[in-house]
């Protein structure tokens, strides 16, 4: 498995696995928002305008609420994920997994000023890039991380073949990386797949394209198509 | 049991847990009520769907039946357990509660912080009043000379006129953003082993005690105390609290004692950032003050002076006294 991966195990029992989200989506995403942002203080300012300098003294109050709170809301009330970060695909949770808190929102949110440090998220980013988690200043005062929203994997499609019996007994892992070779067909040349196959020469007695034949056979029988 | 038969027989079971969590999902945060209660929003059978499928994906993990089945299954499961185990926010009650006990309770259990955070805003402040009353000429060492005759200006006793309202709202909407901003740097700093906290502190007594230094000296202490002094408590107070709040960051980094260095860190952090809380509080409130009450020249001198020294007798009864009902903490 790949080692931005982390496993949480819940009260059940089972493992949860988190795909943590690295420092690039996290700086497109904030990018993002900051846009949103900016473009929300340009409409807001122009009906204030007309209000002289009250319109301008409600525009400071609403720019340092959006500023401080926008990511706190979006946090806590939906599902963990700020616009910017809804539209890359990653949201905020505790290190258990759980939804974000209002708490932990804000200490994350808080400790951006420090993460801000020395210029653009200088600090943030070494953090992030040094933490094995991807965690910045702010997700370890709070003891929060970014993760992956992972709906469904690709569907894996095994080619027909006409099935064929092994011929020995295989184990668990042994079954398991063959039905990845079928499964991963597309992502390779025909050359390449051959190349593969004679690597299982052992077990179907067979090399190149007739070995690849062979165990897209084995593939399909173990998958259940007899 | 293959993989093809394992997802016949389990199909619906997925699908129906599916089905739940897209309706659960939908419901609005005021339609929750607490598991277990009446008219809960959870199905009867939710709990045990959900334990049901967890089993399934420990099945598809150890029997490896595919990276796609088991993705599908793990994105169920982390959904179930995010409706299951989440956290909720707290009560209005609980807000008011805070305001009236709890945050003068939370003072007073970090009170060697707070004593220390006082003693780094405060030390330099009057350090700075001392030294610039001695020499004048200092005050160019720590602020440019624009500056120093804007701050003249802006307090001249020639020059003072009631500001209208319309100016005030501005000035308490910059305030805010002035003042809390600074606040929450403050408490952030904690996060760098203190010394960003510690920073901004010395910092900013040393600024503030150079301006009223400069103020006495040009001779606008008339009109610059009765401006201070009236939300000076709130807000002298909040930054020095904010300095606690981030002395505690820094302190559990620096001395997790019997913790691991992130244990003691998010432990701080929860408790700190509810002492930030009362601090926005009080800071909105000195900003209310500040932009509302301390220009206006409808009132003499005296009376804001007294004002003022309500304004300090009020906070320190609300930090010594509040709260102290026999209850335990």
């Amino acid at each position: 498995m790949l080692d931005t991966t982390r496993t949480v195990e819940t009260p059940e029992g089972v493992e949860l696995g988190l795909r943590l989200a690295g420092p690039a989506v996290r700086a497109y995403a904030w990018a993002i928002d900051l846009a949103i942002r900016i473009g929300a203080y340009v409409v807001m300012a122009i009906p204030l305008a007309f209000f002289g300098e009250v319109g301008v003294g409600v525009l400071l109050v609403l720019v340092f609420l959006l500023e401080w709170f926008y990511p706190v809301y979006f946090e806590v009330n939906r599902l963990g994920a700020t616009p910017g970060k809804r539209l890359l695909g990653i949201r905020v949770l505790h290190d258990d997994g759980t939804p974000v808190s209002w708490g932990s929102s804000m200490v994350r949110n808080l400790v951006r000023f420090a993460d801000l440090l020395p210029a653009l998220y200088g600090f943030g980013l070494a953090s992030m890039l040094i933490h094995p988690d991807f965690k910045r200043l702010g997700d370890l005062a709070a003891g929060t991380l970014v993760v992956h929203r992972v709906d469904q994997g690709l569907p894996a499609s095994i080619p027909e073949a006409p099935p064929r019996p092994p011929g020995a007994v295989l184990t668990l892992p042994e079954q398991r990386a063959i039905l990845e070779f079928a499964e991963r067909q597309t992502t390779w040349s025909a050359q390449r797949s051959a190349e593969l196959a004679t690597l299982a020469r052992p077990l179907t007695g067979l090399t190149g394209y007739s070995g690849h034949a062979a165990l897209l056979g084995i593939a399909n029988w173990l998958v259940g198509r007899r | 049991m293959n993989r093809e038969a394992f997802e016949r027989q389990y199909q619906a079971d997925w699908q129906r847990l599916g089905e739940l969590l897209d309706h659960l999902e939908k419901v609005k945060k005021s339609d929750r009520r607490p598991l277990g209660g009446r008219g809960g929003i959870l199905s009867d059978d939710f709990p045990e769907l959900y334990r049901r499928v967890c089993l399934h994906l420990a099945l598809v993990r150890s029997r490896l039946y595919g990276t796609d089945l088991e993705q599908r299954l793990n994105s169920l499961v982390l959904r179930g357990h995010h409706q299951l185990y989440r956290r909720s926010g707290p009560t209005w009650a609980q807000v008011a509660d805070f305001f009236v006990a709890g945050f003068p309770r939370l003072v007073r259990r970090e009170a060697r912080l707070v004593v220390v955070s006082f003693a780094l805003l405060f030390g330099p402040l009057l350090a700075m009043i001392a030294v610039v009353a001695r020499q004048p000429e200092l005050v160019y060492s720590v602020i440019e000379p624009e500056a120093a005759a804007e701050y003249q200006t802006m307090y001249d006793p020639a020059a003072s006129k009631e500001r209208e309202s319309q100016t005030d709202f501005y000035m308490f909407g910059f305030y805010v953003y002035h003042n809390v901003s600074i606040a929450f740097q403050t408490f952030a700093g904690g996060m760098l082993f203190a010394v960003g906290s510690i920073v901004y502190l010395v910092l900013n007594g040393v600024m503030i005690g150079t301006v009223a230094g400069h103020m006495v000296n040009v001779g606008n202490s008339a009109t610059f105390f009765p401006f201070v002094v009236g939300h000076g408590s709130l807000e002298l107070v909040a930054i020095v609290l904010a300095g606690a709040s981030g002395l505690k960051l820094g302190l559990a980094l620096a001395a997790p004692g019997r913790r691991g260095r992130r244990a003691a860190l998010v432990a701080a952090g929860r408790q700190s950032i509810r002492m930030v809380y009362g601090i926005f509080g009080m800071l909105v409130l000195a900003a209310f003050v500040e932009a509302f009450w301390s220009s206006s020249t409808v009132f003499p001198s005296a009376v804001k002076y007294v004002a003022g020294a309500a304004g300090w007798a009020a906070v320190a009864a609300y930090f010594t006294l509040a709260g102290r009902d026999g209850r335990a903490a």
